[in-house]
Parts: structure tokens; C-alpha cells; sequence
């Protein structure tokens, strides 16, 4: 019973990162929202799994706060934005896809080299989790630095704090206050996005951030 | 008498894989005629085919070297053996000794050296341009096919095939995420090297996109039967392998009676049923891919490879 418990907490933790990676492959627009949506079901399943086993009901909201707002309210704004700005399809890449992959595969491996050194006393599932948080908030990283639109950035960033979510509900004794002000913080940060968002297109004419840089006079 | 008994059930297998390859072509077409509501031609048609071919006269292009016409007799022979080796509905065959995981991967990619080979000899345009497209899908589908094979050799501690099964047979059913990565990349890759439909599309000639079919477009006669064979053979190969692999149950153990011989022939006919029925629905529910898309496709399989070689060491490490 217990390594099937075991089983369903890797299943879900892996499947995380295996949808961040399929956040950095998507090259389109409409599809990297979508696998954003399918990275934070997978996150709410994730905890509500981690409730069940740690008899942690406090937990469950969290998922529910994941479920209703990372996967439904956020990409249906995000949808709704990339629409209404009318960004072409394609997602621009600073760096090729193949490279970023691969850099992504050595991420992983670093987070689990350095969570092997870093937690030998903790028990086996929640040293897995937090190995499994680390790649995805790596992950989530390498999306921003080699995305040029703005949108996806957005996107790299909502995966970070999935990422931490997740590694909040594997660590055991995560109070709630935490989770509803993180979550809360993560709503106002989205709007706020969204605002200047709409500020960078109107002065700019893009979201891609390489005008910022050719504004502020670094790059010809 | 066992030696004898054993040597029955090695060449019984090396037949069975030859007799139902183009079964399994056939029962693929089939399947998909019938999903696309067309009639479909018969079951035993690629039987007709290779034999009508084998009948016919072989023409050869006068600036055909020797290699042009050995090549398909070699493929056809490495393709075989490593068909022969992958446990069908027997494990521990007199053969299984040989019967690495590795071997099977360098058998095919002999076969597929040759054929790229045969393909550019002639110096027709189409040849060199289905060669060059062929080593391109093969330089990033055996990587990720390696990777499968370390995987699985990681959790099974060997990798022989007959081991690999009967530690799948026998070890407790867990949901193990690198095994699940694995099967899609080992899926993946099974699809490009087979020239099924997102990469290439085995029904069709004279198609610019075409990989396969470009550098056998030379051959005639007995040597396009022979390489014919040869690919349904691979087709067969491959599901084999995935059944060997992931869904090992129902297959006789080595040492086992006449019994359950029958019953593990049985239960691999279901398996390649199944095998070729998903193929012919994921068939028709794609389209093909462009070319330069499909090294985006492979990457991904030997992302997947990879990433379930890192969640194994994982689950090793941390557990």
C-alpha cells in the first residue's frame, strides 16, 4: 500500500516536470496556454494527493485555489489578452528549442544532484517532491530567460510559483495563511502584468521585450 | 532430447515471425481502409504481393555495383535475426543468450546502413535524397532508442530481452513514471523508424516528403520482395518488442510444456491485434509531418528517453 501511495506522489510530482518540458517545447501561443492550464490541473491533483496522505485538509484549498485559478481564470485571461493584443502565434525563442531542451535536462539533473546532498535526513517522498519543485521552478526560469515575448514570460513565471506551491505541499507543515497570500500575491502580480502588458503594446507596438531594450538604447 | 525440444521452439519462432509480418501489414491496411469506411484490400494481400514479386523478373540499373544487389539479401538477414531474438510468445529460447537489447539495436542499424547504401549506389536523385533522410531520422532515433534500452536495463538489472520480460512478469505491478516516458519515446521512435504516418507515409510513391519508399524506388523483382519483407518484418519487430517489454504477460517461461507454448502464442496474437489495430487509429487520426518538423518529433522521444532515465536514477537514489 505504501509504495503505491508512494507511486501516485511520483507520478504526479514527474508529470509536473515532464509538462514544464512540454511548456518549453510548445510553439504556439494558444497551446503554450493551454499546457500552462494542464501544468496547474497537475499541480492541483498533486496537492490534493499530499492532503490525502498527510491527513492535511488545509491543503485541499490550496488545490482548489490551484484548480480555480491557475487553470481556469488565468490562461482564460491570458486567452482573452493575447487576443484582444492580437500577438502573432508563434512563440518567438531566444534560443532554439533542441538547445533549451537539453539545458533543461541538465537542470533536472542539477536539482537532483543537489537535493541528493542537501536533504539526507528528510524522508524519501518529500526529499522526491522537493527535488521535482526545484526542476520546475528551474525550469520555469529557463522559460523566461529564453522567451522573447512577454506573454510567455508571463507563463515561465506562473510556472515558477507553481513550482514553489508544489514543494510547499511536500514539505509538511506548510500553514494556510501562507498559501491563500501567496496565491493572492500571484492574482495581484497577474493583473498588474496584464495592465503593463497593455501599456508596453500601446507605446510599442510589440510585447516583445527586445523593443524595451532597443528603447532603452543596449541594443541597436 | 531437450536440446532438440528447444531447437523446435527457436526455429518454430524465427517462422512464426516470418509467417505473420505480412499478416500484421495486412491486417494494418485493413484496419485502416475499414476506419476510413473504404473496403480495404484482403488480408493476405502483401502475401500475394511478395510472391508475385518474387515471380517477377529483377531489373537492375547498369551502373548497379555488386552492393546494389547484395544489400537486400543482407538486410532481409540482419532484420530476421534480430526479429527471431525478440521473445514472441516464448522467454529463455536456445537463442536468448544472444538476445541483448543492444544487439537488436545495432542489427537494425546495419540493415539500415546498407539500405542507405543501396539507396545512394545507383545516383539517382531520389535515392541519395531518401538516404540522407533516412540517416538523418536514424542519427536521433537511436539515441533515444539506447536510452529506452538503459532504462529498462536499469530496472531490470540486464539487458537481455528474455531477463528484461521475466522481471516484468514478476515484479510488482507499481505505476512507474519512467516507465510510462519510456514506452511513449520507445513508441516514438518505433513510428519514424517503421516510416509510419507522422514521419512518412508507407502507402504513397513518388511523394517529395518520402523517406523509405525513395531508396527502394530502384529495386524490382525479387530484391523489392526481399526488402519488402524485411520492413513488414521490422513492423513485427517493433510491436514485439513494445509487448516484450511493457506487456510481457501471457508469454511461456522458459521451460514451460506444449501448454503453455500454445497459450503464449495465443496471447502474443491478441497483442499484436492490439498492436496493429492502435497503429491503424493512431494512423488515420494524424497527419504526416514535414520533413524539417521531423527531427522536433525525435527530439522529443529523446527528451522523453532521457527524462525517464533521470526519474529512474531518481526513484533509485532517493528511495
Amino acid at each position: 500500500m505504501t509504495s503505491f501511495v508512494y507511486d501516485i506522489a511520483h507520478l504526479l510530482a514527474g508529470g509536473m516536470v515532464l509538462v514544464s518540458f512540454m511548456l518549453l517545447y510548445q510553439d504556439r501561443m494558444h497551446g503554450l496556454l493551454n499546457v500552462f492550464a494542464l501544468h496547474a490541473v497537475v499541480l492541483a491533483l498533486s496537492v490534493a494527493w499530499e492532503a490525502l496522505i498527510q491527513h492535511a485538509p488545509h491543503l485541499f484549498i490550496t488545490a482548489a485555489i490551484a484548480l480555480v485559478v491557475k487553470a481556469i481564470i488565468i490562461p482564460l485571461a491570458l486567452h482573452r489578452i493575447v487576443r484582444r493584443l492580437k500577438i502573432h502565434r508563434e512563440v518567438e525563442v531566444v534560443v532554439g528549442i533542441g538547445p533549451t531542451m537539453l539545458a533543461g535536462m541538465g537542470l533536472v539533473a542539477l536539482s537532483t544532484a543537489l537535493m541528493l546532498r542537501v536533504t539526507p535526513a528528510a524522508d524519501a517522498l518529500s526529499r522526491q517532491d522537493l527535488a521535482f519543485a526545484l526542476s520546475v521552478v528551474l525550469l520555469g526560469l529557463l522559460m523566461m530567460v529564453t522567451r522573447r515575448n512577454a506573454v510567455s514570460q508571463v507563463v515561465g513565471l506562473m510556472s515558477i510559483e507553481n513550482g514553489l506551491i508544489l514543494a510547499a505541499a511536500g514539505a509538511k507543515g506548510m500553514p494556510l495563511v501562507v498559501e491563500i497570500s501567496v496565491a493572492f500575491s500571484v492574482l495581484v502580480a497577474f493583473i498588474v502584468i496584464g495592465i503593463f502588458l497593455f501599456r508596453i503594446r500601446e507605446r510599442f507596438d510589440t510585447v516583445d521585450v527586445q523593443a524595451l531594450d532597443r528603447f532603452r538604447g543596449e541594443r541597436q | 532430447m531437450a536440446v532438440i525440444g528447444d531447437l523446435l521452439v527457436q526455429f518454430g519462432q524465427m517462422l512464426v515471425v516470418l509467417g505473420l509480418a505480412p499478416l500484421l501489414t495486412g491486417f494494418v491496411r485493413k484496419v485502416k481502409a475499414r476506419l476510413l469506411r473504404r473496403r480495404g484490400p484482403p488480408l493476405l494481400q502483401p502475401y500475394r504481393d511478395l510472391l508475385r514479386l518474387l515471380r517477377k523478373e529483377a531489373v537492375v540499373a547498369e551502373n548497379a555495383s555488386w552492393l546494389f544487389r547484395a544489400a537486400p539479401y543482407l538486410i532481409f538477414a540482419a532484420t530476421w535475426v534480430a526479429a527471431a531474438l525478440v521473445p514472441t510468445f516464448a522467454t529463455g529460447l536456445l537463442f536468448s543468450w544472444s538476445a541483448d537489447l543492444i544487439v537488436i539495436v545495432a542489427l537494425l542499424g546495419s540493415a539500415r546502413f546498407f539500405l542507405a547504401l543501396a539507396g545512394m549506389d545507383v545516383g539517382t536523385s531520389f535515392g541519395g535524397i531518401g538516404a540522407s533522410r533516412e540517416v538523418m531520422i536514424a542519427s536521433l532515433a537511436e539515441p533515444a532508442m539506447i536510452m529506452v534500452v538503459f532504462t529498462l536495463a536499469l530496472i531490470a538489472g540486464s539487458t537481455q530481452l528474455s531477463t528484461v520480460a521475466s522481471h516484468m512478469i514478476h515484479a510488482e505491478v507499481r505505476l512507474r513514471v519512467s516507465l510510462g516516458l519510456a514506452l511513449i519515446a520507445l513508441i516514438m521512435v518505433a513510428l519514424a523508424e517503421n516510416a509510419r504516418i507522422p514521419v512518412d507515409n508507407p502507402a504513397t510513391h513518388l511523394e517529395l516528403t518520402m523517406v523509405h519508399e525513395a531508396m527502394v524506388l530502384e529495386y524490382s523483382g525479387r530484391h523489392l520482395a526481399v526488402i519488402e519483407a524485411a520492413s513488414m518484418l521490422k513492423l513485427l519487430l517493433y510491436v514485439s518488442l513494445i509487448a516484450a517489454m511493457f506487456l510481457p504477460w501471457g508469454i511461456a517461461e522458459a521451460g514451460a510444456g506444449p501448454a503453455a507454448y500454445a497459450g503464449g502464442v495465443l496471447a502474443y496474437a491478441v497483442k499484436l491485434g492490439i498492436g496493429g489495430f492502435l497503429l491503424a487509429l493512431f494512423e488515420i487520426s494524424i497527419a504526416k509531418m514535414r520533413v524539417f518538423r521531423v527531427p522536433g518529433f525525435l527530439g522529443a522521444a529523446l527528451m522523453l528517453a532521457l527524462l525517464a532515465m533521470l526519474l529512474m536514477f531518481m526513484t533509485r537514489s532517493f528511495g
